[in-house]
C-alpha cells in the first residue's frame, strides 16, 4: 500500500465516527465506556499540570483529526484498564495449568570457567521435588539465533543453552529445578552445590580496553575533517561523558507458563514478540514453527527486555523432560543475573562553533561494553548523526567485550545515553559562547538531514521549542549558573532536545473479519507492554471503518494471528496503522463484490466510495450510503474476511524521519547535602499526530521518569573483580520512586507527518532521550557544576 | 528459605521459653527477617512470633515514655506524646522505609534489622565476615559507598540501617529485655557493638533474649530535637548519612546536646566527642563545624565512601544551627 492514499497527502478521512448512540455497546468499553466521539478531540483534561494536549500548527496538513470528528486523537481510556485493576487480566504467570509444576533457577557465582561439581542429592531429596535439568539431562537444543537478518530472529544472545559445562558470565542459568510449589522448588534450588574451575576472565572495563577494542563499522561516519574543524573553531568543547551499567526493571519480572501437548508446545509468554518467540523455539527446540503456539495478551512492561530470553527455553526443555507444564518467573534477582539492560559507555563529545553559534564540528566517538554473542550495540554515536547542522560530522563506536550477560535492548538504546552527551555538550558551548541554549539550537537547525542531505518527512521541533519555552516560562531563567537560591536550595532550569527515528516493520498483517451485526475483529500479532496499543489501534479502525470502538474488538499478541511485528523501535502503531489501512481498502473492495442492484450503492466504484456511519458511502454523496449489516443480510453472509499486508516501508528510506522533543527541567539543588530534587519537567514533543493524548501522555511521562533515573539515579552495581551484578533488587537499584516525581508536563505541536501511516510517528522511546541531558543542564545552571558521568548523586555535587 | 516451625507467643515468658527450647528467632514484622530467610542469610530452626506481645505505649511518671516492643512503627510515629514531646523519634521513623514497611515493622525488629551490605546478603556470590566468620569480606575492595566510615574494623565495614535507632540513641533511650536469666535494662547505645573481630556478634543480648519495651526519659522542656535524613532519592532509600539531634540552649550557649548518627558505622553512633565540644560553649556555626569535625576526625574513608565524611560535617552543622535558630 502506500500509507497515504491518492495523492501521497493523508487522506481526508472518510468515516466520521459514529455518532449512532442507539447502538449496542459491547464488551468493556460498553461498560466503562469513552464519551460520544465529538466530545473526545479536544477536550482531554488530565491531572493538573496536563494542560491542552494539542497545540495544532497552522501549517498542519488537512487531516481527519484535525477537524475534530475522529476517533484518532480521542482520549479513550485503556480498554484493558479495568481488567487490569479488577485483576481480571491474566498474565504469564497467572495460568494455572493442570498437574502444573514450579521452576526455580540457579545461577552461575563465576564469570568465566567449568563446572567441576555440581552436586543436586540433597535437592532432590527435598520435600516436592519434581525434576533437576542441567546440562547433563538437558535435551540437545540449538542456541537462540539474535537479531540480525534472519527476520525471525529475536535473540539476546547465541549463546549455548545448558548444553555443556561452561560457564560464560556470572549469573549464568546452570539448574533448574522443578517442584510441586514454588517454594518447594526455591528451596531444593538453594541446596545445590556447585564447585568450579575458574578461568581469568575479562570483568573491568579497563582489562575490556586494553585487550584491544573493535569498531562497530555501521555506526562510522566521517563528513569533512572533524577534528581539524574543532581545533579551528572558536568556541569549542572536547569532554568525556560516562554512563553507568542499567538494568531492565519492568513491574511484570520475566515469566512464562509452558505445556507440551504431544509435540506441541503451548507458551503463555511475557513477550514483545510472540512470533519471533514461536520462530525462536522451534528452532532451538527442533521441531517446526506451526508445533509452537505462543501468547502475550498481558504485559507488564517490556522497554526492550522482553524478546526471546533463554528463561522460556529453559522452561519449555524441563517440561518436555518432566512432561508436565511448567510455570518459570524470574525473581527480580534473576532478571538481573539473565536478561542484561544498558551497557557502559564512555563518549568522547565534542563541538566546535562559530562566534554566532553555528557548528562547524561534531564529533561523537568513543567505548561501549559489548559481549561478542550480543546483537545490541548501543550506539550513542547514533544520536549524534541527524541532530544539528554541521560543517563536518565525525561519529565512532568502539566496542570493548567483557564475560558479562549480554547488553539488552532498553527503551531508547543508545540513543538515551547518546544524548545526555551530546545535549550536555550543546548546553556547554551555549555556556561557552553567552548564548541561550535554545536559541543556539535553533541556530543549527538543519533544513536537509546533516549526513545524506535527505529531506525530512516532517520537523517541527523549533516549534515545539517556542511553544515549550512559552509554557515553561523559560525566559524567567537565569543564565547566570548558581545565581538562584531558595533556602538551602539552588534553583536552576535546563533543557535537552529528544530524538528518536522513525520505523516501521516490514511484517504487518492483519485477518480483519467483519460480521452482520455490524461489528469487526482485526487480528494482528502485535503487543501491549502497558503502553496502550490495544486501545491506540481500536481508535484507528475504528476511524478507518467508521465505527464505534465498542464494534471494534482488536486481538493482538498471538503467534497464530498473522503478522511479524515486534514491539521494538517505537514502531508498532506505525506499523499497525499501515496494516489497518490496508485491511480497510480490501474490506471496501470485497463489500463492493457484495453490493446488489437494488443498493444504495449500486454501481459504485472502490475509488468512489469509503466507510461512514457503520456501513460505506459515496464519498462526493453520503447521502447514497448502507450499513455493512445491511450489505452483509442482503448479500446473506455472516461475515466477511480479508487479510491484508501493507507495502513495505520505504517510506523512511526516501527521507530523514525521527520524532523530536523539547525537553524542559526545573531542579532544587541542596547547597548543604548535594541532594537533587526535580521540582518541574515539560516535554514539548514533535511526534505527527497523536492517536490517544492519554496513554500517549503517559508514555512521554514515563520515558521522561525513566530518564529522571538514568540522570540521577540508577546503577547498576557490576563488580568488576568477579563480573557478579551487586544491586540485583528494587530496594537497592534505585529508580525514581513516586516522591522524586513531580508534575510533568506534556504538550505536543499536533502535526501530522504527511509519509507516515495515519500522520502518526512513533512515541514510545522518545522522551527517554534529551531528558537526562536537561536535568544534568538544569544542575549546572542551578550549580555551576558540570557533571559529565551518570548518575548524579549528591557525592558529585558537594 | 530452609524448613522451619513457627509458633505465636502469648507474652514475653512464653517467648523466651519457646526460644530456649530450640535455635529460635524472634518475627517481629518480619520486613526485613523474612527477606533473610528468604535470602538464606539466617537460617533459624525456628521462628517465635511476638507480635502479640504488649504493643503500648505508656506514660511514666517521670514524664517519660514505656514503649512495647510489638509497637508498630506507624503507630508510634502517629503517637501524639511522641509527635509533640520527642519530634526527632517521629521523623526518624517517618524518614524510613515506605508506608507498607512501616505498618508492619515492630520497634523490638527494627532495633535487631541487619545491614544492607549487598556482600552480606549474596550468599553464593560473596565472602562476608559477618555471615560467615572468616571468610573475608567483599565489601571492603567493592562497592562501599554507603558503608562506615567510623568504627569499622578489618573484618567489617558494615552500617547499622535503622533511621528510628539514631533517634532512639540521641534520646538516650533504655532497652528492656527479657530472658532465660531474667529481666534487664541495657541503654540502648550500649545494646549494638561494633565489628571488631566478630562482626557476627551484633548485640550484647544473650542467646534467647528477647527485646520487651524501650523506655524514653523525659527530654528537658528548652530541648528541641530533630532528624534530617540525607539519601539518594527521596523516599525508600536508606540513610547516607542521618542526624538526631536533642539541643538545648540557654542565653546562647549550650545547656544540653545529644548527638546520633545513622548510617555511618555498625550501630547507632552516639557522637559524644561533639557533645562535648560543644556543651557549655556558644550555639554558633562555627561551633557546630567545630564540634561535627572533632566528632569525624576519627572518621576513615573506604574507596567509595569519603564523601560521607563531609557529608557527616555539614548535616550536624546544618541541623544544630536549624535547631539553634529555631524559637
Amino acid at each position: 500500500m502506500s500509507n497515504v492514499e491518492g495523492s501521497g497527502r493523508p487522506t481526508q478521512h472518510e468515516g466520521a465516527a459514529q455518532q449512532d448512540t442507539s447502538l449496542t455497546r459491547r464488551g468493556v468499553l460498553g461498560i466503562f465506556g469513552a464519551a460520544g466521539a465529538g466530545a473526545l478531540v479536544s477536550t482531554f483534561t488530565g491531572p493538573p499540570g496536563v494542560g491542552p494536549v494539542s497545540l495544532v500548527s497552522e501549517a498542519a496538513p488537512e487531516v481527519l483529526v484535525q477537524r475534530g470528528s475522529g476517533w484518532v486523537g480521542a482520549a479513550l481510556s485503556r480498554i484493558d484498564g479495568p481488567l487490569k485493576v479488577r485483576g481480571m487480566a491474566r498474565f504469564a504467570a497467572e495460568f494455572a495449568l493442570d498437574d502444573m509444576v514450579y521452576a526455580a533457577l540457579v545461577f552461575s557465582t563465576i564469570a568465566k570457567g567449568r563446572i567441576a561439581t555440581l552436586d543436586t542429592g540433597a535437592a532432590e531429596a527435598a520435600p516436592g521435588f519434581v525434576l533437576v535439568m542441567t546440562h547433563r539431562n538437558a535435551p540437545r537444543m540449538q542456541p537462540m539465533v539474535p537479531f540480525g537478518p534472519n527476520e525471525k530472529a529475536a535473540g539476546n544472545d547465541n549463546l549455548p543453552i545448558m548444553q555443556d559445562d561452561r560457564v560464560r558470565w556470572n549469573g549464568q542459568p546452570i539448574a533448574v529445578v522443578l517442584a510441586e510449589t514454588q517454594e518447594q522448588a526455591d528451596h531444593a534450588a538453594s541446596l545445590i552445590r556447585v564447585t568450579y574451575e575458574a578461568e581469568p576472565a575479562t570483568t573491568s572495563f579497563a582489562q575490556a580496553k586494553a585487550n584491544g577494542t573493535e569498531g562497530a563499522v555501521y555506526f562510522h561516519h566521517e563528513i569533512g575533517d572533524a577534528e581539524a574543524e574543532l581545533a579551528a573553531a572558536a568556541v569549542s568543547v572536547d569532554a568525556t561523558y560516562r554512563t553507568p551499567y542499567q538494568n531492565h526493571n519492568a513491574i511484570e519480572p520475566h515469566a512464562v507458563t509452558v505445556a507440551w501437548h504431544g509435540d506441541e508446545l503451548v507458551v503463555h509468554d511475557a513477550s514483545q514478540s510472540v512470533v519471533h518467540n514461536a520462530w525462536s523455539l522451534a528452532h532451538i527446540l527442533g521441531i517446526e514453527e506451526r508445533q509452537v503456539h505462543v501468547t502475550s495478551p498481558y504485559v507488564g512492561g517490556a522497554f526492550g527486555g522482553k524478546f526471546m530470553g533463554s528463561h522460556q527455553v529453559l522452561a519449555a526443555a524441563a517440561a518436555r523432560l518432566a512432561g508436565r507444564p511448567v510455570r518459570l518467573t524470574l525473581s527480580r534477582e534473576g532478571v538481573y543475573r539473565m536478561v542484561g539492560g544498558r551497557a557502559l559507555t564512555e563518549q568522547r563529545m565534542a563541538i566546535g562553533a562559530r562566534r554566532d553559534g553555528r557548528f562547524d564540528a561534531i564529533i561523537h566517538t568513543g567505548t561501549a561494553t559489548h559481549t561478542r554473542d550480543s546483537p545490541h550495540p548501543e550506539a550513542f554515536p547514533f544520536v549524534s548523526l541527524s541532530a544539528y547542522a554541521t560543517g563536518s560530522l565525525k561519529t565512532d563506536l568502539q566496542w570493548a567485550f567483557l564475560d558479562q550477560v549480554a547488553n539488552a535492548a532498553m527503551r531508547a538504546p543508545g540513543e538515551a545515553v547518546g544524548s545526555f552527551a551530546l545535549e550536555s555538550a550543546v548546553d556547554e558551548v551555549a555556556v561557552a559562547l553567552g548564548m541561550d541554549p535554545i536559541e543556539l539550537r535553533i541556530r543549527n537547525e538543519p533544513k536537509t538531514d546533516p549526513l545524506n542531505g535527505a529531506e525530512f518527512s516532517s520537523r517541527n521541533v523549533v516549534k515545539a521549542w517556542r511553544d515549550g519555552a512559552e509554557r515553561f516560562g523559560w525566559a524567567k531563567r537565569n543564565p547566570i549558573p548558581g545565581a538562584v537560591r531558595k533556602g538551602e536550595w539552588l534553583v536552576g532550569m535546563g533543557c535537552g532536545t529528544a530524538s528518536h527515528i522513525y520505523n516501521r516493520e516490514n511484517g504487518g498483517a492483519a485477518r480483519l473479519t467483519l460480521t452482520s451485526d455490524g461489528t469487526v475483529t482485526v487480528d494482528i500479532a502485535t503487543h501491549d507492554a502497558g503502553m496502550g496499543t490495544e486501545t491506540a489501534q481500536t481508535q484507528i479502525i475504528a476511524e478507518n471503518l467508521a465505527l464505534h470502538p465498542d464494534q471494534v474488538e482488536f486481538r493482538l499478541a498471538d503467534s497464530a494471528m498473522p503478522g511479524l511485528v515486534a514491539g521494538r523501535g517505537s514502531s508498532q502503531t506505525t506499523t499497525v496503522a499501515a496494516t489497518v489501512v490496508e485491511a480497510k481498502k480490501m474490506l471496501v473492495a470485497e463489500l463492493l463484490t457484495l453490493i446488489r442492484a437494488d443498493s444504495p450503492l449500486a454501481g459504485l466504484t472502490a475509488q468512489q466510495v469509503g466507510p461512514r456511519n457503520a456501513g460505506l458511502a459515496k464519498l462526493d454523496d453520503p447521502t447514497r450510503h448502507e450499513t455493512y449489516t445491511a450489505i452483509l443480510t442482503r448479500a446473506k453472509r455472516d461475515k466477511v474476511t480479508v487479510e491484508a499486508s501493507p507495502d513495505e516501508p520505504t517510506e523512511m528510506n526516501e527521507r530523514s524521519m525521527h520524532s523530536y522533543g523539547a525537553m524542559f527541567c526545573e531542579v532544587r539543588v541542596n547547597a548543604v547535602t548535594g541532594e537533587t530534587r526535580v521540582s518541574r519537567m515539560l516535554g514539548s514533543m514533535d511526534c505527527g499526530r497523536v492517536i490517544n493524548p492519554k496513554t500517549a501522555a503517559s508514555q512521554f511521562r514515563g520515558g521522561m521518569i525513566m530518564a529522571m533515573g538514568l540522570a540521577l539515579t540508577e546503577h547498576t552495581h557490576y563488580d568488576e573483580r568477579t563480573g557478579r551484578i551487586m544491586n540485583p533488587s528494587l530496594a537497592e537499584y534505585h529508580i525514581p520512586v513516586h516522591l522524586d516525581v513531580p508534575e510533568i508536563d506534556v504538550i505536543w505541536t499536533g502535526i501530522p507527518d504527511p509519509h507516515a501511516p495515519m500522520g502518526a510517528r512513533g512515541i514510545g522511546e522518545l522522551s527517554v532521550t534529551g531528558t537526562a541531558a536537561a536535568i544534568a543542564n538544569a544542575i549546572y545552571n542551578a550549580t555551576g557544576k558540570r557533571i559529565r558521568e551518570l548518575p548524579i548523586t549528591l557525592d558529585k555535587l558537594m | 528459605m530452609n524448613p522451619l516451625t513457627y509458633a505465636r507467643a502469648r507474652d514475653a515468658a512464653e517467648a523466651v521459653r519457646f526460644a530456649g527450647a530450640r535455635d529460635a528467632t524472634y518475627l517481629g514484622g518480619g520486613t526485613n527477617l523474612v527477606d533473610l530467610l528468604r535470602e538464606g542469610v539466617e537460617r533459624p530452626a525456628a521462628l517465635v512470633d511476638v507480635t502479640g506481645l504488649p504493643a503500648t505505649i505508656t506514660k511514666r511518671r517521670n514524664g517519660g515514655l514505656l514503649i512495647g516492643a510489638a509497637v508498630r512503627n506507624t503507630a508510634l510515629a502517629e503517637d501524639r506524646d511522641v509527635r509533640t514531646r520527642y519530634p526527632v523519634l517521629a521523623r526518624a521513623i517517618l524518614a524510613g522505609a515506605s508506608a507498607q514497611i512501616r505498618n508492619m515493622a515492630t520497634v523490638g525488629g527494627n532495633i535487631l534489622q541487619r545491614t544492607r551490605c549487598a556482600y552480606f546478603y549474596d550468599i553464593d556470590g560473596s565472602r562476608c565476615n559477618k555471615r560467615t566468620p572468616g571468610q573475608g569480606c567483599d565489601a571492603i575492595g567493592g562497592f562501599n559507598r554507603t558503608h562506615a566510615i567510623l568504627g569499622a574494623s578489618s573484618a567489617c565495614v558494615a552500617t547499622h540501617p535503622s533511621d528510628m535507632c539514631a533517634a532512639l540513641a540521641a534520646l538516650d533511650a533504655v532497652v528492656h529485655l527479657e530472658g532465660a536469666a531474667g529481666a534487664r535494662t541495657l541503654p540502648l547505645t550500649e545494646l549494638h557493638r561494633l565489628p571488631g573481630d566478630h562482626p557476627e556478634v551484633e548485640t550484647l543480648l544473650e542467646p534467647g533474649e528477647l527485646i520487651t519495651a524501650v523506655e524514653l526519659p523525659p527530654l528537658a522542656s528548652g530541648a528541641r530535637s530533630a532528624y534530617r535524613k540525607v539519601r539518594d532519592r527521596a523516599s525508600y532509600a536508606f540513610a547516607l548519612v542521618s542526624v538526631a539531634a536533642v539541643l538545648e540552649v540557654k542565653n546562647g550557649r549550650v545547656k544540653d546536646v545529644r548527638l546520633a548518627l545513622g548510617g555511618v558505622a555498625h550501630k547507632p553512633w552516639r557522637a559524644r566527642e561533639a557533645e562535648n565540644a560543644l556543651r557549655g560553649g556558644p550555639a554558633t556555626a562555627r561551633a557546630f563545624r567545630a564540634a561535627a569535625e572533632a566528632e569525624l576526625d576519627a572518621a576513615t574513608a573506604l574507596h567509595d565512601n569519603g564523601f560521607k565524611i563531609e557529608l557527616a560535617n555539614r548535616t550536624i552543622t546544618a541541623v544544630l544551627a536549624e535547631l539553634a535558630g529555631r524559637k
